[in-house]
């Protein structure tokens, strides 16, 4: 894993000291609220419904048990217990007070972790497929090009104040688990005809109001150039993101009114000026960052213990089934830790869980972890003998559920229950969802199913891209659920088409066991997915379970 | 035509804990909707306002929810967003409705 350097470490302390000046300042009356409320937005802190809120970033989604347990520590410390994991592979605290929340970054800078630029107009987290450095599948571990970018971006002076937010994505496998076609920039590694190093590079995708699928404006960039060419693209939309309506200031916003090929014009001349300037930089620089990401020592031998725990646990061999992933070493696996226990509140871990999960890392995954954009934890490394000792460990905590991509595997954003810009809760759809699935107990005859929800239109729940999409409105003054179909989060994205009127809270769980019903009834195979049954038979059959009058009418 | 004037409360979120808190007959902060003034005159609702957001060392900036009045004769907030913002979270007791069960 990467380390601060000397460098990261003075920034880091220096900002938190800065901040602990500006909250000084804001409680003696020196600065005023409209004065503060930018500073500590650049700081990660929100004013939410209830209290304010930090949101601390884990760049790319990496870190392990020394962070963990400290994250643990301060939700028991300065929150009431738990953290919040969200779909930008970051942590939230609901809960902290203002006064304590310089106390809380010197912890965080304790341990190489910071809240900056986990909000504003400026280049946010740079997130990673959450199996990075482990997958079989992989081409290239992802974590050096996003640290690359996490310090060429951190506090860039000419990148500060962009016409909106921006968020970068890279994915080091041709399988997609980064969401790339959904973010400003999304890199995927690739090699070219001679093997070596670099990326295809899309721009202007992004959920939200409008959302847009990514479009590629470079199908092989070498990987020595890609910080001039990101910085190209950054320095052509800071020149012309439209600035005067923030509705359509996102990048994709550029690249649908300008078009892609002279957008992509544009950067490569802009490029080739910069790329004099970068000459020689990159290549040592993304060296070192590789050697920080080696991959552990890995241990192959077996004793069979996998085999003989699968043999006479069912519990254990359903979890084995659903959350284990295929490991570059076949010794080992990848083990997803679901957030999502039947009625619980994805993304949510308690301390307790969060230390539990720390000491499964240290003790039996060569200490990494990883948090997921989908709001699970991922244990990258974990010998499949030692997967059984693992597995006690999270029973024991109530980290044990067997659901990773099955119906109650729900994205969901904190909607209403927290969020001040939500227009309705999506909490309570995922919980009652979730419980009213695993009371059917057809989720494995289901199968694959992503559902994801958002609270609003900023589509922070990504329900563009889930195969079931709900969006919470509000609707003559009740909360009212919009239903998209077939959207897609991976490598073969696709936006979720609009299914027709929205739900009450009450209709939804019905609207959508019919929904579920029908597929069933209509998949050609328990193999073919929902995705694949709506891609072969389109939205019709699957609206006229949603809306069944409409059905009776045109009969 | 002009719009008829709703009754309103008025709110705002603590400079130090970030809760919701309403502003009440007697000029301070109660963390209970039910215990808000009700305004049901443009004017006095106005200035009262005004007032508030002189305090500028207590809160982040007070505004108007609309409110009525409900059958115990306190205010009660009309529309579902101040609802859940007076009482806290839907998927834990925590917030308001933790420190009603405390006392």
């Amino acid at each position: 894993m990467y380390k601060y350097s000397e460098f990261d470490e003075f920034f880091v302390r220096r900002r938190v000291e800065e901040f602990r000046d500006q909250v000084r300042r804001r409680l003696d009356g020196s600065l005023t609220e409209d004065e503060f409320k930018p500073l500590r937005l650049k700081n990660g802190l929100y004013l939410q419904l209830h209290a304010y809120m930090l949101r601390v970033a884990i760049p790319y989604g990496t870190f392990d048990s020394r962070q963990m347990r400290q994250l643990a520590d301060i939700a028991d410390k300065w929150d009431k217990g738990y953290g919040h994991f969200t779909t930008r592979q970051n942590i939230q605290f609901n809960w902290p007070k203002l006064a304590d929340v310089p106390a809380i970054l010197d912890a965080l800078a304790d341990v190489d972790m910071h809240a900056i630029q986990t909000s504003g107009n400026c280049i946010r987290n740079v997130t990673a497929d959450h199996f990075a450095g482990a997958a079989a599948d992989e081409i290239a571990d992802p974590r050096p090009t996003a640290e690359l970018l996490r310090q060429w971006s951190t506090d860039h002076p000419e990148f500060q104040y962009l016409p909106r937010k921006f968020k970068i994505a890279v994915s080091g496998s041709s399988r997609d688990r980064a969401v790339t076609k959904a973010h400003d920039i999304g890199l995927r590694s690739i090699r070219d005809a001679g093997g070596s190093p670099g990326y295809e590079v899309l721009i202007g995708g992004g959920l939200g109001r409008t959302p847009m699928i990514g479009a590629v404006v470079r199908e092989f960039l070498p990987e020595s150039e890609l910080l001039a060419y990101v910085e190209s693209i950054l320095r052509v939309y800071n020149l012309h993101g439209r600035r005067d309506n923030k509705y359509k200031a996102r990048l994709k916003i550029l690249v649908h009114e300008t078009g892609i090929e002279k957008l992509s014009r544009e950067i490569e001349a802009e490029f080739a000026e910069r790329k004099k300037w970068f000459a020689g930089v990159d290549p040592e620089l993304i060296e070192a960052l590789k050697s920080a990401f080696k991959p552990p020592e890995f241990n192959l031998s077996r004793t069979g213990a996998f085999e003989r725990r699968l043999e006479k646990d069912s519990g254990f061999r359903a979890w084995a089934d659903t959350n284990l992933f295929e490991h570059r070493c076949s010794a080992y696996s990848i083990a997803t830790v679901s957030l999502k226990p039947i009625g619980g509140t994805p993304g949510d871990a308690s301390a307790n869980q969060m230390r539990a999960l720390a000491d499964i890392a240290e003790r039996l995954g060569h200490d990494e972890i990883r948090a997921s954009h989908e709001q699970n934890i991922i244990l990258p490394h974990i010998r499949k003998d030692d997967l059984p000792e693992a597995y006690d460990v999270l029973a024991a905590s109530g980290l044990q559920t067997a659901n990773f991509g099955l119906v109650s595997d729900i994205i969901a954003c904190p909607g209403m229950d927290y969020c001040a810009l939500a227009t309705a809760r999506s909490i309570p759809i995922a919980q009652e969802i979730s419980r009213r699935f695993a009371a059917l107990g057809i989720e494995r005859e289901i199968g694959s199913m992503k559902i994801k929800i958002s609270g609003c239109i900023n589509a922070c729940g990504h329900h563009h891209v889930g195969h079931i999409g709900i969006l919470g409105l509000e609707r003559a003054g009740v909360e009212n659920y919009q239903i998209t179909l077939g959207g897609d989060a991976t490598e073969t994205a696709a936006l979720g088409d609009r299914a027709g009127r929205g739900f009450s809270a009450d209709e939804l769980i019905p609207a959508l066991e019919r929904l579920v019903e029908a597929y069933l009834r209509l998949r050609d195979s328990c193999r073919e997915t929902f995705l694949e049954a709506y891609r072969r038979l389109g939205p019709e059959p699957f609206r006229a379970a949603l809306y069944p009058e409409t059905g009776k009418l045109a009969a | 035509m002009v719009k008829k004037f709703t009754a309103k409360v008025i709110t705002t979120n603590r400079l130090l804990e970030g809760d919701a808190v309403y502003l009440t007959r007697d000029g301070i902060w109660s963390p209970e909707f039910g215990d808000a003034e009700l305004f049901t005159d443009p004017a006095g609702a106005s200035l009262a306002l005004e007032t508030a957001n002189r305090q500028t060392l207590l809160h982040v900036g007070a505004y108007f929810a609309d409110a009525e009045t409900d059958p115990s004769g306190r205010p009660s907030p009309t529309h579902y967003r101040e609802r859940l913002r007076s009482m806290g979270p839907s998927n834990y007791c925590h917030g308001k409705q933790a420190e009603r069960a405390n006392v």
